[in-house]
């Protein structure tokens, strides 16, 4: 294991190899990925693999964006041997109260603004879109057909293999237990594998973000929930786009590879990090997505996981550096969008670690904005 | 008969004895790795075929005994079951 390293990333998800990668390729290439388990093990590779830019605030709507265009060419970016799977069918969000519609509205005004191609729908074109949509009590959709799906695995195996080879060392199976300071400067990492001497840390821990930032003796915000997922047999092609209901809180992809994936937000979920699945989700979710999308009743379910959101109170994530700490840097709050963002979170961390004005003005994303009361409050999450 | 480098390990993801070793040597070398990089064990079998095979893959080419591996998680449901059939059971009694 490396002695010394100029920066230390916690977290071997998507977030934690695309900063090193994006710090590599600028040159910071003694750089070092710490994973307690293995690549993708936690919040990566337990989510619902969907990416979109269709967001209501204006920093993740830029921010997923950009993340987008990144994957429509990460495989030749990334000189990937494989195939990160990005296929943009579309999300199609349904709408079922007036305060839904309108929120729809004022977000397709913000995403035209900023050049996103994104339709307001009638029920009867929803289901244009989506044949088997059953429309019942439908007000109204909105539908980009540039979003779509990715596979997180080869997403992060991707920016791992490019990451390596500008020379960033990833060590997995290696689990922090401490981070060392000199004053309110950053000095190493402490971890069953020994010391790294490091003046930059960065937080991308996902579910444990919180934990890591105790050790240097900081109290963020966010908190970790339990989120559930099903996915089903491989079946022919019958639906291109994501089907998302905030109003049920679900979502529902055909995945390139034919099965249905799908998720359930649960308002009665505690924080904490319990990864069971439930007999109720399953329960649930038929019900759900029996009503919604009907001809789905004759798919079998062969597997259902869990994973953790790590929540914001805006659910925005938090990033870039903080004040109390100097060389200490946050990516972390996700709440459950890390994946889609992953491409532009590694740029933007890259540029801010490295001193360099970010292509998305950070500031406001900052741990700061909590004690100045300048919340995001991001309308559109399951 | 010899298995060959096109033998089925995966039946359901038709990943193959040859891939397999390809990727092991690539270093993914616990199960959980194989399966989230290959789909290995992702089917409507969820494994039940390769789980052992792709175990004692890694077992001889990393010398790291079956017993030793870290085990894969088995996750539910154990078998393929249709959305109708789970809601196809009455609904659970209230307390009354």
């Amino acid at each position: 294991m490396k002695k010394t390293a100029d920066a230390v990333i916690i977290g071997g998800g998507v977030n934690g190899v695309s900063i090193a990668y994006n710090l590599a390729k600028r040159g910071l290439t003694n750089v070092c990925v710490l994973e307690r388990n293995y690549l993708a093990s936690g919040s990566t590779g337990r989510c619902g693999a969907g990416v979109r830019a269709q967001w209501g605030t204006e920093m993740n709507l830029r921010m997923a964006m950009a993340s987008v265009r990144m994957f429509e060419t990460m495989n030749e970016e990334l000189a990937y041997d494989d195939d990160i799977e990005f296929n943009q069918g579309g999300y199609l969000l349904l709408a079922y109260t007036d305060a839904g519609w309108e929120q729809f509205r004022k977000n397709v005004v913000l995403q035209k603004a900023h050049g996103l191609s994104v339709e307001l729908l009638t029920p009867e074109a929803a289901q244009e879109v989506v044949p088997h949509l059953n429309t019942e009590g439908l007000l109204g959709a909105t539908f980009c057909p540039t979003d779509g799906h990715c596979n997180p695995f080869k997403v992060t195996d991707a920016y791992a293999k490019a990451a390596r080879r500008l020379g960033v060392e990833i060590y997995t199976n290696t689990t922090v237990t401490g981070i060392a300071r000199e004053g309110d400067r950053i000095k190493g990492v402490e971890t069953t594998g020994g010391f790294i001497a490091t003046p930059v840390v960065v937080n991308a821990a996902g579910g444990y973000s919180q934990d890591i930032a105790a050790m240097v003796d900081l109290d963020i915000p966010t908190y970790s929930e339990r989120h559930q997922i099903l996915i089903t047999e491989p079946v022919e092609q019958m639906q291109r786009p994501m089907v998302m209901s905030f109003h049920h809180n679900l979502y529902c992809q055909q995945t390139p590879h034919g099965s249905f994936l799908m998720g359930l937000g649960d308002p009665t979920e505690k924080p904490g990090r319990n990864t069971e699945a439930s007999w109720q989700f399953l329960q649930e979710m038929a019900e759900k997505i029996t009503w919604l999308l009907p001809p789905l009743r004759d798919i079998r379910v062969v597997r259902q996981w869990a994973g953790l959101y790590n929540m914001t109170p805006d659910a925005t994530p938090i990033l870039g550096p903080v004040e109390q700490v100097s060389g200490f840097y946050l990516a972390v709050g996700f709440s459950g969008h890390g994946f889609m963002l992953a491409p532009a979170v590694g740029v933007l961390l890259a540029e801010s670690i490295l001193g360099q004005e970010t292509e998305i003005p950070i500031g406001p994303m900052g741990l700061g904005r909590f004690a100045r009361g300048e919340l995001f409050k991001e309308p559109s999450v399951v | 008969m010899k298995p060959d480098e096109n033998t089925i390990i995966c039946r359901c993801e038709d990943l193959t004895l040859g891939k397999l070793r390809e990727l092991i040597a690539a270093g993914y070398t616990t199960l959980d790795e194989i399966k989230r990089i290959s789909r290995a064990g992702m089917g409507p079998c969820q494994g039940r075929t390769c789980r052992a095979l792709i175990e004692r893959e890694i077992a001889v080419m990393t010398g790291t005994p079956i017993k030793e591996q870290a085990p894969a998680k088995y996750r539910q449901p154990s078998k393929p079951v249709t959305f109708s059939a789970i809601l196809g059971g009455e609904p659970h009694e209230k307390d009354s």
